[in-house]
């Protein structure tokens, strides 16, 4: 077997020897890390692996069982006992009740037996050198650099009894930098999402940092409350994901998210916000690039997808005009609600036509407050989606159009789909590495947004 | 000792990587090869949702070249793969020279040779699926069929965890453990909204008979949870304000997990993990004088307890298991470690608190089960309660939150029971208590006695960069808290 269709045989070989309707899929992941503390290397790292995953069903007693065996594979030994695994385990189980006919052929199957795309730590050589540079200068100013930088590209090829051959290459990069003064009393934090670090340039980002320390010299408390509150790309990512996380169009029809309405009803329909706010998700979407078709068994909402294995993944308008529009769906759940089937997508965008930059909101605020990064974001209530989490890295304090110091953070409580009701400015959407959730959700593009009452409900002595 | 684990080449793999590493002058090097097997259901109402099965073998070497760090990791499991993966990890290691400017030191430790299995009686992966499911849906069944129940969420996660561990220094181990997690939860949807009660029955190093009696009654909790749903649906919401608090070791785990175990990491307190999962508030500089709790705050670390999740004989960098204190009469007094934490220090050995999810990671500190210790002859739960005279009695873990250096904290939970009088009157929803960590544990005015002792725990603590998991267990008592800030939840967020 040759190194360039490895995964692809594993497929090829799983469905030659499944003795009913069964989906393979394998993944090739090739990954490289640098993690820095205080102006020095940490911990780093190179990493391969091939995983298979085999998705059996098999007729029970009143409908159709699955049975989900997966493995790290190398050896193609192993594959013939997988697929029995994954069989035995069809033909114990219950029917499932997601029970869906496999997806048929579709695409392009001549590039299937592709060699995977991989990566290794010279990927990360430019950054490596420009850190040793910046540690220099950070030194020199009474300053120390964190952070963390990761390159990871996964190959999936998925097939299934149907015919249907696809691959998908997913590159997938972030680098993180934290600067803190030398006594920790003040930080700040940068990131950057890329798909190759090409587009990454660690002496500017570092410069950034700079500033923002300097921004900090200003000490000032603040008491808890609310407060107009402008929210950056990077925290308006965090909230919007979880929104989007949870938009289970099921949990919604039987009444157990946030996103039901009485009598069985939803908010599909119901008005979120005055402004054009659109959130929406494009596998196509200009440097947000992601796998078309559905390559996972479990949404990130609790949906199975296991029948919906290969499926394409269509663009979806969640929320468009302020107006929510829809909600996470497999095609079981589509097919007994009479709706489309609606795979969630790994990007996720909010445009709200603004065109205001960061900057140019800062210089329009007359008193408020400047965030850096949210932070420990939890689920306080789902029936609201009330949210709570900390201010991170870097808040600030607007005064007449000009930061005027740092304040110290706060632990907030708030609901992103409430929050849409209340936003009253919404600047230009960009692309954007979010803070939280940057280690699931790499790929998003949004604004920062004006809130007049972001909810401040206690203060934070961390700093 | 499952068979099949040590059938692998272990030991060749070992000295095929560790020859290498030595020929390229590394001053350290080590080994490790790990088996991890996986079993997840999950249900809802009485329909399997998923149903999966995952595996994991992989073989890592770590070394220390021209005094820095340097990993690799793969999954074939060759004589080959594993010098390639030896040159690898030292090419990773000069990529990274100019990141380093202070050599790589690591504590000593005595070499060990030996086997390790945690104790259980029936292994999950022994157990048939129709069994398996046979019983789940027993007592979903039961929940189902209960006036008020709605729908249910239920579920089991299983884990068989093999790993072998040699180093340049001749230590050669293998380990095996299993743990699981079954979760019931009972949802009640109505015109007012819905609501959701879950069992607090925490996840076990145990073996199937967990399921059974063993360690937790599961009939008896799933019996009681339908009224206590109903009750909980109907209850009235808190006022907000200040409030005494018992906590009941179904929840203070949580508490002490986020605001003890990970504020006494030693690579937190360090700023190792400052970027992303923060720091500490507890620095070095206060270790023998702060005062982090009330006197009767002791609290150990321990890598041995009997079905500890963290428990093991020796960690991922071949450090045996041992207990220490962390928080003694109130006082900081220890943290936890690994070998590299330990030369920082200038202490002579580690503690043994070094871990690795997988073999594709590489070992950091991670947390030992850190436990709060009972009085000898402490109160009883009702004791502690009978002390409030207006208070609330807060059960089972659900909503967490801590700040970066892990000050201020919001923890909610499964069930919250007004105390009037030193008696329980009803339930109250809509609570939230938060708090600064050292005025939390400083306000602890009585610890419970040892039969109110239980060892409660997580799956999925997560740390690193990149991101880890691991299992960890805290034992408590009973605790008795004056004066905490309740915060009204439903008053929280909105428009002003």
């Amino acid at each position: 077997m040759s190194n360039r269709s490895r995964a692809a045989e594993l497929v090829e070989q799983a469905l030659a020897v499944a003795g009913g309707p069964t989906i393979a899929y394998a993944d090739e992941t090739a990954q490289a890390n640098l993690r820095w503390a205080g102006n020095a290397l940490t911990t780093n790292g190179e990493m391969t692996s091939t995983s298979l995953t085999v998705v059996a069903t098999a007729a029970v007693p009143g409908g159709t069982g699955v049975g989900t065996v997966s493995q790290e594979v190398a050896d193609p030994a192993q594959v013939t006992d997988l697929v029995r695994a994954a069989e035995a385990l069809a033909r114990s189980a219950p029917p499932s009740t997601d029970a869906a006919e496999l997806v048929e052929s579709w695409g392009d199957a001549e590039s299937f037996a592709e060699e995977p795309v991989g990566t290794s730590i010279d990927v990360l050589a430019q950054v490596a050198r420009d850190l040793g540079t910046s540690f220099g200068e950070m030194a020199a100013r009474g300053q120390r650099l964190y952070g963390f930088a990761e390159h990871i590209c996964t190959t999936s090829y998925l097939g299934s009894s149907t015919g249907l051959r696809l691959r998908g290459v997913q590159p997938t990069g972030r680098l993180e930098l934290n600067a803190k003064s030398d006594d920790g009393s003040r930080s700040a934090w940068v990131g950057a999402a890329s798909r190759d670090f090409t587009d990454v340039d660690v002496i500017a980002m570092a410069a950034e940092l700079d500033t923002r320390l300097g921004w900090a010299e200003r000490r000032i408390e603040l008491p808890p409350g609310r407060y107009e509150t402008i929210l950056p790309p990077g925290p308006t990512a965090d909230l919007m994901i979880y929104a989007y996380w949870t938009a289970s169009a099921r949990d919604a029809e039987e009444g157990q998210n946030a996103y039901a309405a009485p009598g069985g009803a939803t908010l599909i329909g119901s008005r979120m916000s005055e402004l054009p706010l659109r959130l929406h998700s494009d596998p196509t979407y200009p440097g947000l690039e992601c796998t078309p078709f559905v390559d996972f068994v479990g949404g990130p909402d609790g949906t199975s997808f296991t029948f919906d294995l290969g499926l394409p993944i269509q663009p979806v308008d969640w929320m468009s005009d302020g107006i929510w529009q829809e909600l996470i769906r497999n095609r079981a759940w589509a097919a007994k609600t009479e709706r489309a089937a609606t795979p969630p997508v790994d990007n996720l965008i909010l445009d709200g036509g603004g065109s205001a930059t960061l900057e140019e909101m800062i210089a329009s605020t007359e008193r408020g407050l400047l965030l850096t990064c949210l932070w420990y974001i939890r689920e306080v209530d789902p029936e609201r989606l009330l949210l709570t989490g900390l201010t991170r890295d870097g808040v600030y304090l607007v005064e007449d159009g000009q930061v005027t110091g740092a304040v110290n953070n706060f632990r907030f409580n708030e609901s992103p789909l409430e929050l849409l009701g209340r936003i009253t400015e919404v600047g230009r959407t960009e692309k954007v590495l979010c803070r939280e959730w940057n280690d699931y959700f790499n790929r998003t593009a949004m604004p920062a947004i004006r809130v007049p009452d972001f909810n401040m409900s206690t203060v934070s002595q961390a700093s | 000792m499952d068979e099949t684990f040590t059938a692998l080449p272990l030991q060749a793999l070992a000295d095929a990587a560790l020859s290498r590493a030595s020929e390229l002058g590394c001053s350290h090097a080590d080994v490790r090869v790990r088996r991890e097997r996986q079993l997840s259901r999950s249900f809802r109402d009485r329909d399997l949702e998923s149903s999966s099965d995952v595996a994991s073998l992989g073989l890592s070497v770590r070394v220390v070249h021209d005094g820095v760090w340097g990993f690799a990791a793969g999954i074939t499991l060759t004589t080959d793969e594993a010098v390639r993966l030896a040159e690898r990890a030292v090419a990773t290691a000069k990529v990274s020279r100019p990141l380093t400017p202070h050599r790589v030191e690591l504590a000593d430790e005595p070499v060990h040779v030996g086997e390790w299995v945690s104790v259980y009686d029936i292994n999950p992966f022994e157990v048939a699926d129709a069994e398996r499911n046979g019983r789940l849906l027993e007592l979903i069944g039961r929940l189902l069929d209960a006036p008020g129940v709605s729908h249910t969420s239920a579920g089991l996660e299983v884990t068989q965890e093999n790993s072998f561990f040699a180093n340049l220094a001749g230590t050669r181990t293998t380990q095996q453990r299993v743990r699981q997690l079954p979760r019931f939860t009972a949802i009640s949807v109505s015109e007012a909204g819905f609501a959701t009660m879950s069992t607090v029955a925490p996840p076990v190093g145990r073996g199937w008979e967990y399921l059974s009696g063993d360690g937790w009654d599961f009939d008896a909790e799933i019996a009681g949870l339908p009224s206590l749903l109903a009750e909980h649906v109907a209850a009235p919401s808190v006022d907000a304000g200040h409030y005494d608090l018992v906590i009941d070791p179904t929840n203070l785990w949580l508490t002490i997990h986020e605001s003890i175990g990970h504020a006494t990491e030693l690579d937190r307190a360090l700023g190792y993990e400052t970027a992303y999962a923060g720091t500490s508030f507890a620095t070095v500089d206060q270790l023998g004088t702060l005062q982090y709790g009330s006197p009767v705050m002791n609290v150990t670390g321990d890598r041995v307890a009997e079905h500890g999740l963290a428990t093991i004989g020796w960690d991922d960098e071949g450090v045996a298991a041992q207990q220490f204190d962390i928080i003694a009469d109130g006082v900081l007094v220890g943290y936890q470690l690994d070998r590299q934490m330990a030369a920082l220090r200038g202490l002579p050995r580690s503690n043994g608190c070094a871990f690795a999810d997988s073999a594709g990671h590489i070992p950091m500190q991670r947390m030992p089960n850190v436990s709060l210790q009972p009085a000898a002859d402490g109160p009883s739960t009702e004791e502690l309660i009978s002390r409030v005279e207006r208070g609330i009695y807060v059960v089972g873990d659900k909503s967490w939150s801590i700040d970066m250096q892990r000050y201020n904290f919001q923890f909610t939970g499964q069930r919250f029971f007004r105390i009037e009088n030193g008696r329980l009157a009803g339930q109250l929803k809509d609570v939230a208590y938060q708090a600064t960590t050292t005025d939390f544990w400083r306000s602890m005015e009585a610890v419970g006695g040892p039969d109110t002792y239980l060892l409660g725990g997580a799956l999925n603590c997560g740390k690193g960069q990149p991101g880890q998991v691991a299992p960890v267990s805290h034992g408590c008592p009973s605790a008795l808290f004056r004066g905490v800030n309740i915060l009204n939840t439903a008053a929280e967020g909105g428009q002003a």
